[in-house]
């Protein structure tokens, strides 16, 4: 009975935390996009705009809800479900604060403790390109079809380079399961510099990064979307709360993936020089903060690059995709697994 | 460069009475028989020196009360000689038929279809002789004399015209499906209400054909309808991102033909602000080339120097888009009191942001990459399809109308004429960041010269209106501005073709009056018709994306391309 409680309560948290991404991102977004497009943005609907996205919700639930004629009505509801599903499921391999004791019982923030780990949430994250596919098969419009074309050659092609940079984080914990990742880059290098993979990692990092902006379908790659050249991609067709849960999982993705780094990369919830050995309630809290914050930098980030860059074109993506980046991944992944061996790490 | 002597000495070979000189008004004027058109086109183009090698307008004129009813005029200028030449081509109506030149230039497919849209002329040999303004339903030929203005013909969809590019076959395409598909009239990337219908293999265009009319408002025919004075709001909505321009080439044109001296005030600010709309314009497009490729922040930091420059234009006449400041002799108001205060605060604030979107994009990989080598065209190539203006120095043809033509002061200003080489995207971007310095100067010179004293618009009852003051408490005055507005201007018979350069190429008028008080015939050469004509050549080959991003660097305006 408590484990079971505990779980939920787990979950309880991750679900708060995701779905409250979206319209806060959605927010910073605009926000964000104003500020270096040097507007306003949104900032009429309660105290600085922050409503905006509550009214945006409330909007998309009355929208009509749309399906073309001669649609796949079975895929076409099917597909944005999809797109949230495995957002919201990839969270339960990552931990969100240190080991705690609640009522003289053992509790680890971290929802499954399966071996499997990383491996599991790849497995789910991958699931995502499903969803894009059949959104545009069914919509039967080809501007959509051609969307889901591109989408899943760049997530496939993007997803290998993500993969072994993950990979490559794990070798020298020699586990899967996340949480081990997290204690492994606790403590210092000489006293200042926190032992983060990030450093000897560097490369894996930026493969990390640059394919993470690939598969979230973020400008400078956010192809299978082009509203220029698609009009909307897979989504065209799409209206009212479907065409807002594509929309919840592009930004739940980017969420998770920036706390995917921010796990791999950056300590997780950890934070040299930060007291986790007070209070449950304490403990939790600050492991979920620093995580929190830590993949918010992310996050800022995601938002920065969309309004700096232009677009790749399909054929350049692909290319940067596999004869740049999974060289990269490989020759890292390659460095790694030396230093690990030699024992440098 | 002198434009009214004759360039070549009139072809011996053909028949003494094929050919008739006329010596026009602005440029010679050569009346020739259809029989010997193409010779005598590729005779006039044959010499590298001194050879017609741009095609710059082409369209037809409708007499009913001539034995031969219909005139195809075509006018044609030497880039490299400086020479310009008028040929007429009468055409009667029971036989009217005529050879397509489209051998000699390229840039006469389209202008050929408009003239077999609107008045029904057969080009032989024209490969694609269909309607191209109206659409499949439409009867008749709206710019013949008989057609009544009024009518209306409805378009119901199975009439409707479905294109379906075919490519060219080769041995191993049974293997592949491809799809068509329909980029416009309502597509994000088409600036307007363009059409594109591309075959496509994978991502490539294999083939694809353009269709344009959607927003075809008939200004020829209006033109005819209404008094001179009243044609110049019809000329803002032509290329609406710089309309001052095109109310300044309009009013150029019959200050001509009624050879009135514009006051110099008001050619001061005719310069300034044709300078200004230059900038607005080249801001428009060059932002939505980028926000095309997605970097839509440049986009908004273009639009900036646009939003502060209607505000000057709005602080003069009122209104920010349409502005419809010119006048016939003049400009429709004083200038205000702070012209040249803004005109300076403007100077200051729009080169940063010309600044920031040069460096965001100029040595930016991603936009190099998209860019550089995308939907070019060569120099001949450019000036064989007809294209004039920022596109066509990109591809590395000096040639500036304001320079070349010199009309207002831009004779008197020290400036350059920026040229690239690519011939592509990217040069295109350049060559307009380039031409909003050179504006700037331009405009920064005639700041320091000051304002002219005097009047704003021409001293000349029979042009002006006079003021209401003056109208309200003098007979003689008040009769004037009566017939003004009843008659409208009396512009004697002749006609002209007189250019400006638009923000997008050479706009030309050519006007025609027979003395009537209406204009009888009045033909803009829109500069991006022939450019836009070239897109399918330019996309072919290229993926999607390549034609997405190279239309917007184009700069095809809709409400001039259709008219």
């Amino acid at each position: 009975m408590f484990d079971l409680l505990a779980t939920g309560a787990k979950m309880a948290v991750w679900m708060t935390v995701l779905l409250s991404v979206t319209p806060v991102m959605v927010w910073v977004e605009r926000r964000g996009a104003a500020l270096i497009q040097d507007r306003l943005g949104p900032n009429r609907v309660g105290p600085l705009g922050l409503f905006q996205s509550l009214a945006d919700a409330v909007k998309l639930l009355f929208k009509e809800d749309i399906a073309t004629l001669e649609s796949d009505k079975f895929l076409y509801t099917l597909a944005p479900m999809l797109a949230v599903v495995p957002a919201l499921t990839t969270f339960v391999v990552i931990p969100f604060g240190p080991d705690i004791e609640v009522a003289g019982r053992p509790v680890s923030l971290l929802v499954s403790e399966a071996e499997t780990g990383a491996l599991l949430l790849l497995a789910l994250a991958s699931l995502g390109v499903y969803s894009l596919v059949m959104a545009g098969y069914s919509a039967n419009n080809k501007y959509s079809l051609m969307g889901a074309v591109r989408a899943s050659a760049q997530m496939i092609s993007y997803e290998l380079a993500l993969a072994l940079s993950v990979v490559a984080a794990l070798v020298p914990v020699g586990s899967l399961r996340l949480d081990h990742v997290v204690s492994y880059q606790q403590g210092t290098w000489w006293g200042f510099l926190p032992h983060w993979n990030l450093f000897p990692q560097f490369i894996g990092f930026l493969v990390f990064l640059i394919a993470s902006f690939a598969e979230t379908n973020r400008l400078p790659f956010d192809l299978p979307e082009a509203e220029s050249e698609l009009v909307a991609g897979y989504h065209t067709e799409y209206s009212s709360m479907k065409f807002s849960l594509f929309f919840m999982g592009e930004y739940m993705s980017m969420a998770t993936l920036s706390i995917l780094a921010s796990t791999l990369f950056l300590g997780g919830w950890h934070l040299p020089g930060l007291d986790y050995s007070g209070w449950w309630v304490t403990a939790a809290t600050t492991g979920l903060l620093v995580l929190m914050a830590k993949a918010a930098l992310f996050l800022l980030l995601f938002v920065w690059v969309r309004w700096t860059f232009p677009r790749f074109r399909f054929d350049q993506l692909l290319r940067l995709g596999w004869k740049v980046l999974l060289p990269l991944a490989i020759a890292n992944l390659v460095l790694v697994a030396a230093l690990t061996v030699s024992g440098v790490l | 460069m002198p434009t009214t002597t004759a360039p070549l000495p009139l072809p011996e070979r053909f028949p003494a009475d094929s050919i008739q000189l006329r010596e026009g008004l602005d440029q010679p004027t050569w009346i020739v028989r259809r029989e010997i058109l193409v010779d005598l086109a590729r005779e006039l183009t044959a010499d590298p020196e001194t050879g017609f090698d741009l095609l710059l307008d082409l369209c037809g004129v409708d007499y009913p009360d001539r034995e031969e009813r219909f005139e195809v005029v075509y006018h044609l200028a030497s880039l490299r000689g400086g020479g310009r030449l008028r040929l007429k081509v009468p055409v009667p109506e029971d036989d009217p038929v005529l050879p397509s030149l489209i051998d000699v230039w390229k840039g006469a497919d389209w202008f050929e279809r408009e003239v077999y849209d609107m008045f029904g002329l057969h080009f032989e040999g024209h490969p694609n002789l269909r309607r191209i303004l109206t659409h499949e339903a439409f009867q008749g030929h709206p710019l013949r004399k008989d057609y009544d203005p009024a009518r209306r013909w409805i378009l119901t969809e199975d009439k409707m015209y479905r294109p379906q590019p075919e490519p060219p076959m080769d041995a191993e395409d049974d293997m592949f499906e491809r799809m068509t598909i329909n980029i416009g009239p309502s597509h994000p990337a088409m600036h307007g209400t363009f059409r594109v219908v591309a075959t496509l293999d994978g991502e490539i265009i294999s083939a694809s054909e353009v269709e344009i009319g959607y927003l075809h408002r008939c200004f020829e025919k209006m033109a005819e309808t209404h008094t001179w004075q009243q044609v110049i709001p019809y000329t803002d909505r032509l290329n609406y991102c710089s309309s001052f321009i095109n109310n300044v080439g309009y009013c150029r044109a019959v200050e001509t033909l009624l050879n009135v001296e514009v006051p110099p005030r008001a050619v001061w600010a005719r310069t300034i602000l044709s300078e200004f709309s230059r900038v607005m314009d080249h801001c428009v497009c060059n932002g939505s080339s980028l926000v095309d490729s997605g970097a839509l922040t440049n986009f908004w930091y273009l639009f900036q120097p646009r939003e502060e420059i209607y505000g000057l234009l709005e602080a003069c006449s009122g209104a920010r888009l349409t502005v419809s400041y010119c006048r016939i002799g003049g400009l429709a108001a004083d200038l205000p009191p702070d012209f040249e205060a803004r005109c300076r605060a403007l100077l200051e604030t729009i080169p940063a942001f010309i600044d920031d979107v040069e460096k965001l994009i100029v040595s930016n990989r991603i936009w190099l990459d998209r860019a550089v080598g995308i939907a070019a065209i060569g120099g001949e190539e450019a000036v064989n399809w007809g294209w004039t203006g920022p596109c066509l120095r990109a591809s590395g043809v000096d040639y500036d109308v304001r320079r070349d033509n010199p009309y207002d002061l831009y004779d008197t200003v020290d400036w350059d004429v920026p040229v690239f080489h690519g011939g592509d995207v990217h040069d295109r971007f350049r060559v307009r960041i380039s031409e909003i310095r050179e504006s700037l100067k331009i405009i920064r010179q005639l700041l320091d010269r000051g304002m002219p004293e005097g009047p704003f618009i021409v001293d000349d009852p029979h042009v002006a209106l006079p003021p209401k003051e003056v109208a309200y408490n003098q007979m003689e005055a008040m009769i004037y501005h009566f017939k003004l507005i009843m008659d409208g201007i009396q512009v004697p018979p002749g006609e002209i073709y007189s250019a400006v350069e638009g923000a997008n190429g050479e706009l030309g008028f050519y006007v025609l009056s027979d003395g009537s008080g209406k204009p009888y015939r009045i033909k803009v050469r829109p500069p991006c018709f022939p450019i836009f004509s070239t897109f399918s050549r330019l996309i072919n080959g290229g993926t999607i994306s390549d034609a997405v991003v190279s239309l917007g660097g184009l700069n095809v305006i809709a409400g001039e391309l259709e008219r």
